[in-house]
């Protein structure tokens, strides 16, 4: 262990916030089977539920939808409490400027989030669920990101043997794969709390075609025929439009993450932790297709759907902590052009960034 | 002497005026096959609601079709007939939530009558609204999305605007749905099973008769009333 490590790694910190990573991950999948239950207005008023004081509501009255929307918010409550907690940590005993900021920012995101969810049930505005959605997803990847920078293993970095040099290219395709899922979810999200059930219920094909017609005598003839046990609401061009994007992205997203991980492999060696983790992220990419189709083929099974939510989640949060550690791996590499040097005459490869 | 003349010229006119008003009556009926109606699965998951179904579910019934294709919960009414509206006299229309069903699904009323929203339930549900047209969005604002307890008191509204399938929805069972079409004077009838309607004391003139079905569309028909009463019959054919 490092001078460094020795001094500033706290074991606990780093657990907490591990547990508030982890806790945030489940409050996502809570939060995803309040829109697969359709159940985000049936508390209809905020911050109370039903009139009652919300750490008071009785248990008896948790039922339906509202057993969903209830539990999500006594759970948000509580990852708020930890949030808090975290950033005093960091105030307390870490020695980083930029994560004691970062964890301020925390705080005032998820009060944000709060308010966003508040908002959504007292001003009656569906359409705020899209953000408070996207919101999450933010928040997530900062928590993992929390947990990631307060590890043994991030305090080592540096100890011989020295983690290899990732070329910029690596680096560049692992944001643009990451940036990808995350529009991705956005769309998810946009598509989610449009409240419509499936605008497109057949997979491959799209009512039977490639491209499906989205004229107002196909609209007209989807809708006669659609009979849903919930929502029931007509389906709109734009939706149909929707989801075909969305299934356009998951083919571009797997793609890019398939050149990532190869890319990574090859010029890092497979036992490279950034390939290690480029190997995961295309599982879990995989894993989302087939949860993606699921929710096709089972009509929106609410637990399918929600699962869906929660790989997206944490197919962005793969991302994003390959980034970091890319970046960091390009940040803190030695001078690659005095090692030549020394080394006697050998280039460095083209494009490998050699920032301090 | 002159007591007995007002009195027969008054009856005189009563009678001059139901004589020159007149019934549309009709039948509303489907040809095909309608799509199949889905169980409703999620309502024995919930033990209070299952409790009313002793295992078997209900199913969806958004086409409501007879043996020789008689169409019910069809909203028959004169189009673009505005202003003529006697909802503020009428009798409260009411819709019911009981086995966690809403009872209708399908209803019509006019503008400015009131419509009761009752819980026979004994489980809290919350009323929902979708207003499309602003203007009943504002009038029911306060009651937009309405907590109601188990058996509790009833919830009022009233709708200033027409609006035609505004939906009714409840977050906490979101299978229970209904549809409330507003129409903007009293000539307006809903089909039965039987797929039959009647639109009563409809003053004559010529107008267009539209038949409005939440799924199936709409469809028209131009038609004169006099002083006699007139049959239209509507066929919808499933697409």
């Amino acid at each position: 262990m490092n001078e460094n490590c020795q001094t500033h790694y706290n074991p606990w910190l780093h657990y907490f916030a591990i547990a508030t990573a982890i806790i945030t991950f489940l409050l996502i999948g809570l939060g995803g089977l309040v829109t697969s239950h359709e159940a985000g207005m049936s508390v209809p008023d905020w911050p109370n539920t039903y009139g009652y004081n919300m750490f008071l509501f009785p248990i008896s009255k948790w039922v339906g939808g509202v057993f969903y929307e209830h539990t999500h918010r006594l759970l948000a409550s509580t990852v708020g409490l930890l949030t808090v907690i975290l950033a005093v940590w960091f105030w307390r005993r870490e020695p980083r400027r930029w994560l004691r900021s970062l964890g301020w920012l925390a705080v005032v995101l998820v009060i944000v989030q709060g308010v966003l969810g508040g908002l959504r049930v007292s001003l009656k505005m569906a359409w705020l669920g899209v953000f408070h959605g996207t919101v999450a997803q933010v928040f997530l990847v900062l928590t993992f990101c929390f947990a990631l920078w307060t590890s043994r293993w991030w305090w080592q970095w540096g100890q011989s043997p020295a983690p290899a040099l990732v070329s910029r290219g690596l680096r560049r395709h692992v944001l643009y794969a990451t940036l990808l899922i995350f529009l991705q979810l956005m769309l998810g999200a946009t598509m989610r709390h449009q409240h419509a059930g499936l605008a497109i219920q057949d997979f491959p094909l799209a009512y039977g075609q490639l491209w499906p017609d989205t004229s107002p005598e196909a609209l007209a003839r989807y809708n006669a025929d659609r009979v849903e046990v919930v929502t029931e609401t007509p389906v709109t061009a734009f939706q149909i439009e929707l989801q075909m994007f969305h299934r356009l992205g998951a083919v571009i997203i797997f793609l890019a993450v398939v050149a990532c991980a190869w890319q990574a492999r090859r010029q890092l060696g497979g036992r490279d932790v950034l390939a290690r983790l480029a190997a995961g992220w295309l599982a879990l990419i995989f894993l989302q297709i087939g949860l993606g189709i699921e929710t096709l083929h089972s009509n929106k099974a609410a637990d399918i759907a929600t699962l869906h939510v929660m790989i997206g989640a944490l197919s962005l949060v793969t991302g994003a902590l390959g980034c970091v550690i890319a970046f960091r791996r390009t940040g803190t590499a030695p001078d690659f052009a005095s090692q030549t040097a020394i080394s006697g005459g050998l280039t460095s490869p083209a494009g490998w960034a050699v920032n301090k | 002497m002159n007591k007995i003349l007002s009195f027969l010229a008054i009856g005189l006119l009563g009678v001059g005026a139901t004589a020159s008003a007149a019934d549309i009556i009709g039948t509303v009926t489907f040809k095909g096959t309608p799509p199949a109606e889905k169980v409703i699965t999620p309502i024995l998951d919930d033990p209070t609601c299952g409790a009313s179904y002793n295992g078997k579910a209900p199913t969806t019934h958004f086409y409501v079709v007879g043996a020789k294709g008689e169409f019910g919960d069809v909203i028959v009414s004169l189009k673009d007939v505005s202003g003529k509206s006697t909802g503020s006299a009428a009798p409260a229309a009411v819709l019911d939530q009981k086995g966690c069903l809403y009872t209708p699904t399908i209803l019509a009323l006019q503008t400015g009558q009131k419509l009761t929203v009752k819980n026979s339930d004994p489980v809290l549900h919350n009323v929902h609204l979708n207003p499309t047209v602003p203007d009943n969005a504002t009038a029911n604002a306060a009651s937009i999305n309405a907590a109601q307890m188990a058996n509790g008191p009833d919830l009022t509204y009233s709708f200033p605007k027409p609006e035609k399938f505004l939906k009714f929805q409840c977050d906490v069972h979101p299978w229970m749905l209904a549809w409330v079409t507003i129409v903007d004077s009293p000539y307006y009838a809903q089909t039965g099973a039987d797929g039959k309607f009647v639109i009563k004391n409809v003053p004559p003139g010529k107008y267009t008769l539209v038949a409005d079905h939440r799924k199936a569309g709409e469809t028209t028909q131009d038609i004169e009333v006099k002083d006699t009463d007139v049959t239209v019959n509507f066929t919808f054919e499933a697409k």
